[in-house]
């Protein structure tokens, strides 16, 4: 790309570099005034939007072991082209997520403390592992990819040999922390809403990231096919239907899976009841699980609806919602309302994670443009594995 | 019998004089935040507080429970149980995740927003001056010995005594002693604990049980994990060589 064509302003470069812009400004803020000046977090609501999106945002990336494990481990290599583009939406989203961790951290300067102080019976400490080791995976799952650009042959072999210890370590370092995410509040049943709170919430969390990190590689590569066309030379970036309905079965059966947990938690745990209590609470729960739930599960059983490109995108889209809602409401909606005080994030600390997610865009198009991130449906690797 | 020491406030007799509310800030180095320190809360400049409910006086601060909720998730350790009893923090490990703020059952642990080295403030039953011999501050001031320090289970026998020897002054309840798992802190009062703002219906087993029951279950996770990811990577490759070779045999027929 010609520096002249970078420099182009479009709207949407407008718009990222005031993002940016903005952003950059609030971190300086941010670490030269500390918490208090720049967010809205205070005793009672000491978590916030930052802790909150660390959770959407590693349930979001979740389809990097999902499909890794679908491809390298189940051997179903209809799904290759999706494995590229979803680990490095997992690395993007976890870089976001590290990040904002560090923004988020009273003493940033001492974030790395867990790597010699160790207690091991906190979640804390068992998430920050797993976040540290599943990166590693990440890197080393997505280094072939910037190896064979620059042709280095030699050390692509060495990474092959480990391949599949690699593999099986992900998805067990993300099974870990995936579900943690939800451990984290079993310590506070009496704080968080009941209709959040259960002692099965990190399988909860576990079922949920599945379905909704597919439908985010689902709505991806919608974006792909958009953003990267074949007319401006790149390949393989169509939409290819068999797999996207693929996925999105799978999509199905997760939700199920998901929404049947939901309901013998509330039979078993006697919260029927709080169904019909109405609060802020109870529609917030309805809205999480109408959207995120009840119409893509009805959307999706039916054949017509997942092979139909509008439909999918949109259950897609309805999914991620379901998600975003439910991780916002239990690290926000569902502990506010014990503590008894409003929250709401700071102009800081939204613009911060804004200019994250921006960067993030950013990063994935360099990648993207740069990289032989979208493939035929066979690899050579896997052709040459098969022989 | 543990060495273990303790708190028992006992809400009959607390005069609401504030002495332990001065003497904290005293002891602590707390700057003075309210003149009116029964409208004072806890903060980061406040360990304790004296609450008035009707003609009664109560106190706040941490319970500093047997198995503490904040020390258990601490990732790095910065809080600690003391074998004094005492629940301790340590600044210099801290990194500022906030989550013993997020867990303690009694929402006691505070922060210090305003700063760019932020710690996280609480009660420590004076930690340092129990080492050297002397009384926690609170203690050592209160004329009516309505706080009292001691060896812990000293001062349960007490308790239990006071209620049954006036069952019509006391509710027949010590709050602290199961509560959460129970707590080196104990108060006893003449009318139900939710009266006076404390935290009622906390749960008897400790905070951190709830924790290490889905914790229990990682190693089985990890090894039943790996050793069905493995046999799924053999059973499932092999199943596709022998589709392959059965495809190849019918083209070779
Ligand atoms: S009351 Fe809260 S801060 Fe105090 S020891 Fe218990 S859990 Fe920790
Ligand atoms: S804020 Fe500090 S003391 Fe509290 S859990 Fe985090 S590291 Fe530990
Ligand atoms: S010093 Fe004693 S009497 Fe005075 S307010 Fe404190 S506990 Fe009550």
């Amino acid at each position: 790309m010609k520096i002249n064509e970078i420099l182009k302003p479009t709207f949407w470069k407008v718009v990222s570099v005031i993002i940016v812009t903005i952003g950059l400004v609030s971190t300086f803020y941010r670490f030269t005034r500390g918490l208090g000046a720049t967010t809205n977090l205070h005793d009672m609501a000491p978590w916030g939007l930052w802790i909150g999106f660390d959770f959407l945002g590693v349930g979001l990336a979740a389809a990097g072991f999902t499909i890794a494990a679908t491809v390298h481990i189940f051997h179903l290599h209809k799904y290759e082209p999706m494995v590229r583009p979803a680990i490095l939406t997992a690395f993007i989203g976890y870089s976001i997520v590290v990040c904002l961790l560090v923004v988020d951290l009273g003493r940033p300067e001492n974030f790395w403390h867990p790597l010699v102080m160790w207690n091991i019976h906190s979640v804390m400490f068992e998430i920050t592992w797993c976040l540290i080791c599943y990166t590693t995976v990440l890197i080393l799952e997505f280094a072939p990819v910037v190896l064979e650009k620059f042709n280095l042959t030699a050390p692509i072999k060495y990474l092959r040999i480990i391949s599949i210890p690699v593999v099986i370590a992900g998805v067990l370092f993300s099974t870990l922390h995936q579900s943690s995410f939800g451990s984290l509040y079993l310590i506070v049943p009496g704080k968080l809403h009941p209709l959040w709170y259960s002692s099965l919430l990190p399988v909860h969390f576990y079922i949920s990231c599945i379905a909704s990190g597919l439908s985010m590689i689902i709505f991806e590569s919608f974006l792909i096919a958009r953003a990267f066309p074949k007319d401006e030379g790149f390949h393989h970036t169509e939409l290819k239907m068999n797999i996207l309905s693929g996925a999105s079965f799978a999509v199905l059966v997760a939700l199920i899976a998901g929404f049947l947990l939901k309901s013998y938690d509330f039979i078993n745990n006697g919260k029927i009841s709080l169904l019909i209590k109405p609060s802020a609470e109870t529609y917030l729960f309805y809205l999480e699980i109408i959207t995120g739930t009840i119409v893509p599960i009805s959307l999706l059983s039916f054949k017509k609806f997942r092979e139909d490109k509008k439909w999918l995108y949109i259950i897609s889209i309805c999914v991620i919602s379901g998600l975003i809602l439910n991780r916002l409401n239990v690290s926000i909606t569902g502990l506010i309302a014990s503590s008894g005080v409003n929250y709401f994030p700071s102009f800081d600390e939204i613009s911060i994670t804004a200019m994250l997610v921006v960067l993030g865009v950013f990063a994935f198009r360099i990648v993207a443009k740069n990289f032989h991130l979208f493939e035929a449906a066979e690899s050579h690797e896997t052709v040459k594995e098969r022989i | 019998m543990l060495k273990e020491n303790g708190i028992l406030f006992d809400v009959t007799l607390c005069v609401g004089c504030g002495s332990c509310y001065k003497k904290c800030k005293e002891v602590n180095s707390l700057p003075q935040a309210n003149n009116d320190f029964l409208k004072d809360h806890l903060s980061n400049n406040t360990y304790t507080v004296v609450e008035q409910y009707d003609k009664l006086y109560t106190r706040k601060l941490c319970m500093h429970c047997n198995e503490p909720a904040c020390a258990s998730v601490c990732l790095v350790g910065a809080i600690k149980k003391s074998p004094t009893g005492a629940v301790v923090y340590d600044g210099d490990k801290c990194i500022g995740c906030r989550y013993c703020m997020q867990a303690c059952p009694h929402k006691v642990p505070r922060y210090e927003w305003s700063s760019t080295k932020p710690r996280i403030r609480k009660c420590i039953m004076c930690n340092n001056r129990v080492q050297e011999g002397k009384l926690p501050g609170c203690a050592e001031i209160c004329p009516t010995e309505a706080t009292l320090f001691g060896n812990i289970d000293k001062l349960i026998e007490v308790a239990k005594n006071r209620l049954k020897d006036n069952p019509e002054k006391y509710y027949q309840h010590i709050y602290g002693l199961e509560e959460a798992g129970g707590s080196h802190v104990l108060i006893i009062s003449p009318v139900p604990f939710e009266q006076l703002g404390y935290v009622s219906k906390l749960p008897k087993e400790s905070m951190p049980e709830f924790t290490m029951r889905a914790m229990e279950k990682i190693p089985s996770v990890v090894v039943g994990g790996g050793v069905f990811l493995s046999a799924m990577y053999w059973l499932t490759k092999r199943k596709n060589q022998i589709a392959k070779e059965e495809k190849n045999n019918t083209h070779g027929n």
